[in-house]
């Protein structure tokens, strides 16, 4: 909303300072001005504001006019509502508000003119106009708004000669239809509240007027219309129909119903300006329930002692003795047009005062509703900063494993991603999560913000690629990411939120010992669990047991994962993760350059265990002695067959089985078609003692003999 | 390579060396019996630490001649940890300092009720309080009650409303969390963003309680040397509610491009709790306790405030898009690492 200082102050006129300086002080009154223009020499600036929705008071010049006469303790030039003397009516207009429609339509007012002349405006109003930049329409239209943006209330001119003998407000008929000003045909429900004349709808109460008695050049004679109408009402008819005005904002936010007589008075005196006269007085309905609910509220009680209590120290408190007095209270509140009388109290305690409420000050409810009006005159900035004590802080169950598995993340080089929260349907049926579950728990949205949107993410999985590709895009061939956050499952009855984690890498990676570089990324992301598992008590006997032996790894995956080249973890034997090379048509369908290789873990499952707690071992004095083996077994013959059988040796001093490094390379003659050649490292250590040949020999032996069983051949 | 000549010139040189004076010193001045021995002594010494000097001097040659030098000033070489998120790093920090101020983390779910998310918090229905937050609902919620419907929350401010119908004052939580609104995204506007909430509700809390504490976080995060102005402002679970702006931390309050030349910079809102907001509180607990009276708003006043995190990391950062926190682009985080 638009606000020119040069009208301000023509209701404040000795405002001690410049219009920066006004814009300033409203501000910091909670009536912001978001912008300043200088309209030119003489014409002052043009005000942008932003008036919070619960200020409709403050929606127009005279609001604004008011806050700043409280700022600076100045009078406020009354509104001059006189008209012309009337001619008198053969007989009255007839108003009826239709039973049905009394808790809606709280007041109308008409006023009847006649023989006006149609014509430009002129004057104030043209000035006015130029300056916000309205374009002007007839004396009669600008009238009207002329009034809405001086004092706020909306009003209507009706082409009197047009309407069907008098007015009723009541409510539609289900179907009847209605054309309006902006020329659409409605067609409306039964909860639409109308202003109709003896034979149809003339206009959408508090929305917009009729186009069938709509001004013309050839008007003659007018009806003015100043009304008080219900904000559920008004918003609900404004939204039905697609329809937000100057008028239907105000009324959902509650209008003035004692100012409908003055804006009618205030559009009558203009249009007549141009000639014409009033016939009969002010036709005023008004229904006394609705008044005494709204502009006729009993007075509410302020203690001072509330305001303290509320409020707290000032800045320019002296002992025992609050700078924020009750005569500033009075003069606060009596400036924004309440009523006070002092409450007798005996000297001892604080004064009270029973409070009038001004009748466009609807937001006006409540004692606190006074005292946040009496820090807000006073200025915010003048309390004081003072501290509350402090409490104990208690840490948030999930606090420490979250954190640790952030930092182990960050420390293994993977950078922390937030994707969106949501899912497309394809991908919502596509990505299931580690426990493979059918996509019957997926929750969708009423309103989505695009088709792409449908979902609330099932899986953190489609988010982590969109962000791989997006970095594939943009030629960026290094990636490793993780987000931490939740997925979403459940029913339009109940949504369950489950913490998961999504890892992604793509890039070129060197061979290591044990894997070609083609495969290296899907032992990183094995790694990376295994690492994140190990932060973990993953047995509850045994707080200090490391991971490697609840967590197992099986072929078996989902089918977005590319078959043989994935894997799920099994923690205790229940799935916890899955990870490996994204599935060739998956890549193909999001066009991706490179093989991208994902991971995602179930953390809801993960945080149920307790972060473990390191329990140190003694060091052993003795010498730990190193015996290398290179085997080669056939391909059908994995890691885990060879680890197992020789701990099942249970050999107490083989503190470590390291498989060193594994040749494929048939070229090299370092092992045949369908046969890989092993080097396997055995760590032998006593706690007690210094180890002795003839018993390194003997394992060594059981070793060998152990693996030849296996199929294994022993390399020279 | 210049010590290692000095120190040979020093002790070891013809005419100055101190070996060559000790030995004419005392050699030649020593019983003439014991000079042979010393003498062979003396010339195995002076003998060895030339060798040692010469070999230094050799390997030191070689270094620089380059077979065994290593060109320092090639990229140093080590495998980069991961980088924390920007934007959950700020999240993080604020959170720190409200730990360090007593307060205690409170999280609560993204998907809520109309009740928590609207009208406990005094959004009533159809009020238009409601359009300043452009809700997702959630499909298939019409049959409901309004307050049953679920939507994803618009802020964090129903974990204040979940934490006073949890447990009774004295409160201090802070609450930091994913919110969203159907709003399109632009370069400052996202869907998707986060919040950290606050709630402090005690005897005896003041709205210069609530000054005082925003004023000491935002010089914990922002610097001592920053100011902060507090405006009235409205929402509806808070009463009297404020907007509050912090000095631009870019030109120390005289006016840049970064505040628009008005040396402000505005993030946070925040009021004393509304007593409605009590009284919703009060008609959840005494479903559990009819006797209950914990938020007696005659015997408790508190205070709430939010922030977003988006605002204030692009403030911290000087980030331009608020689309970059969310696409996961690496040249994006690696300015943060
Ligand atoms: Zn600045």
């Amino acid at each position: 909303m638009n606000i020119l200082t040069k009208w301000l102050r023509s209701f404040v006129p000795d405002i001690p300072v410049d219009d920066r300086q006004l814009a300033e002080d409203l501000t910091l009154r909670g009536i912001a001005v978001e912008g300043i223009h200088d309209l030119g020499p003489g014409n002052g600036h043009l005000f942008e504001m932003d008036i919070t929705t619960n200020r409709v008071d403050a929606m127009n010049h005279y609001g604004v006019a008011r806050e700043a006469a409280t700022i600076y303790n100045l009078p406020l030039v009354p509104l001059d509502t006189a008209l012309p003397a009337a001619s008198p009516a053969s007989q009255p207009f007839s108003v009826q508000i239709a039973p049905e429609a009394q808790n809606l339509c709280g007041r109308f007012t008409a006023q009847v003119l006649r023989n006006i002349t149609i014509a430009p405006s002129t004057g104030q109003v043209a000035e006015f106009f130029a300056l916000l930049g309205l374009k002007p329409i007839s004396n009669a239209v600008d009238a009207t708004n002329f009034v809405l943006q001086g004092m706020g209330h909306p009003n209507h001119a009706y082409d009197l000669d047009k309407l069907d003998g008098g007015i009723i407000v009541r409510l539609a008929r289900k179907g009847e239809r209605v054309k309006l000003l902006d020329g659409s045909e409605r067609t409306l429900e039964p909860d639409d509240l109308v202003v109709a004349d003896h034979s149809r709808a003339q206009g959408l109460a508090g929305v917009m007027g009729g186009w069938d008695s709509m001004i013309t050049a050839e008007t003659k004679n007018i009806l003015v219309e100043a009304a008080w109408f219900d904000p559920a009402s008004v918003r609900r008819s404004a939204r039905r129909h697609g329809l937000h005005t100057d008028a239907s904002h105000r009324f959902e936010r509650g209008a003035d119903l004692n100012a409908c007589a003055t804006a009618n008075a205030l559009v009558a005196k203009l249009i007549l300006q141009s000639g014409g006269a009033p016939e009969g007085k002010l036709i005023d309905v008004v229904i006394p329930s609705v008044a005494a609910r709204t502009a006729n509220r009993p007075p509410i009680a302020l203690s001072m002692a509330q305001v303290q209590r509320h409020l707290g120290a000032t800045l320019d408190d002296q002992p025992n003795h609050s700078a924020l007095t009750a005569n500033l209270v009075r003069q606060y509140l009596t400036a924004l047009g309440c009523t006070l009388s002092e409450s007798p109290t005996n000297n001892l305690q604080p004064a009270t005062f029973s409070v009038q409420l001004p009748s466009w000050r609807l937001d006006l409810e409540r004692e606190i509703d006074l005292v946040e009006e009496v820090a807000r005159v006073y200025g915010y900035n003048r309390f004081a900063n003072t501290l509350p004590t402090a409490l104990p802080v208690t840490a948030h169950p999930l606090a420490a494993a979250e954190s640790a598995v952030r930092t182990r993340l960050l420390a293994l080089g993977y950078s922390e991603a937030i994707s969106s929260s949501f899912a497309s349907e394809a991908d919502g049926a596509t990505y299931l999560g580690v426990n493979q579950q059918a996509a019957h728990g997926l929750v969708a949205l009423e309103n989505p913000l695009s088709d792409e949107a449908r979902l609330l993410r099932p899986s953190l999985a489609p988010g982590m690629l969109t962000m791989l590709a997006h970095n594939l895009n943009r030629d960026v061939r290094e990636v490793r990411l993780f987000e931490q956050g939740y997925l979403f499952n459940g029913s339009a009855e109940q949504v369950v939120e489950l913490p998961s984690l999504a890892l992604g890498l793509t890039g070129d990676m060197p061979p290591m010992p044990l894997h070609s570089a083609k495969d290296a990324a899907v032992f990183e992301l094995k790694g990376v669990i295994e690492s994140l598992l190990s932060l973990f008590a993953v047995s509850p006997e045994a707080l200090s047991t490391s991971a490697a032996s609840a967590l197992t790894f099986v072929s078996d995956a989902p089918a977005w994962l590319e078959p043989g080249r994935s894997s799920t973890a099994l923690l205790n034997g229940a799935p916890i993760a899955c990870f490996g090379e994204l599935a060739a048509s998956q890549r193909e369908t999001r066009k991706l350059r490179q093989p991208v290789f994902l991971a995602v873990l179930d953390l809801d499952a993960v945080y149920r265990l307790p972060l473990r707690r390191a329990t140190a071992r003694e060091l052993s004095r003795f010498q730990a002695v190193e015996r290398d083996f290179s085997f080669t077994f056939a391909d059908a013959v994995p890691w885990r067959t060879i680890a197992d059988a020789v701990h099942a040796l249970d050999l107490p001093e083989l503190t470590r089985l390291v498989p060193v490094e594994i040749f494929r390379d048939t070229k090299a003659g370092s092992a045949s078609a369908g046969k890989y050649a092993l080097l396997l490292r055995c760590v032998f250590q006593s706690n007690q003692r210094t180890l002795r040949e003839d018993e390194l020999s003997e394992w060594s032996a059981r070793l060998i003999a152990t693996l030849t069983a296996l199929g294994g051949a022993i390399r020279t | 390579m210049r010590d290692a000549e000095a120190f040979r010139l020093r002790w070891l040189g013809r005419k100055q060396g101190r070996l060559k004076l000790i030995s004419e010193a005392w050699l030649k001045s020593g019983p003439t019996d014991a000079r042979k021995p010393l003498g062979i002594r003396f010339n195995q010494l002076k003998q060895q630490i030339e060798e040692v000097l010469t070999s230094v001097s050799l390997r030191i040659q070689k270094v620089l001649e380059g077979e065994e030098r290593v060109d320092i000033t090639l990229p140093g070489g080590v495998r980069a940890p991961g980088i924390p998120h920007p934007l959950l790093k700020t999240m993080n920090e604020i959170v720190a300092v409200f730990h360090h101020l007593g307060y205690s983390t409170a999280l609560g779910p993204q998907v809520e009720s109309d009740f928590y998310n609207f009208e406990a918090l005094n959004f009533p229905p159809n009020h238009p309080a409601r359009d300043t937050q452009d809700t997702l609902v959630l499909a298939d919620q019409q049959a409901k009650p309004s307050r049953d419907r679920l939507l994803m929350r618009t802020h964090t401010s129903p974990v204040q409303i979940r934490s006073m119908i949890a447990c009774a004052p004295p409160i201090r939580i802070v609450v930091p969390g994913k919110v969203h609104r159907n709003d399109a995204a632009d370069a400052t506007h996202s869907p998707v963003f986060h919040q950290v909430e606050g709630l402090c509700v005690d005897t005896n809390i003041t709205f210069s309680d609530l000054k005082g504490t925003l004023d000491h976080a935002m010089k914990a995060l922002f610097g001592s040397s920053v100011k902060t102005r507090f405006f009235p402002s409205f929402f509806p679970f808070t009463e009297p509610s404020a907007d509050v702006q912090i000095s631009c931390i870019f030109c120390s309050g005289a006016g840049c491009r970064k505040c628009k030349q008005s040396g402000w910079i505005e993030l946070l809102g925040c009021g004393m709790v509304d007593p409605t907001v009590f009284a919703s509180v009060t008609e959840a607990r005494r479903k559990l306790n009819p006797a209950d009276d914990a938020y007696n708003p005659a015997k408790i006043t508190g205070f709430a405030f939010g922030m977003g995190v988006e605002r204030i990391a692009m403030v911290q950062h000087g980030i331009s898009d608020i689309g970059h926190f969310y696409s996961g682009d690496m040249r994006f985080l690696e300015q943060f690492a």
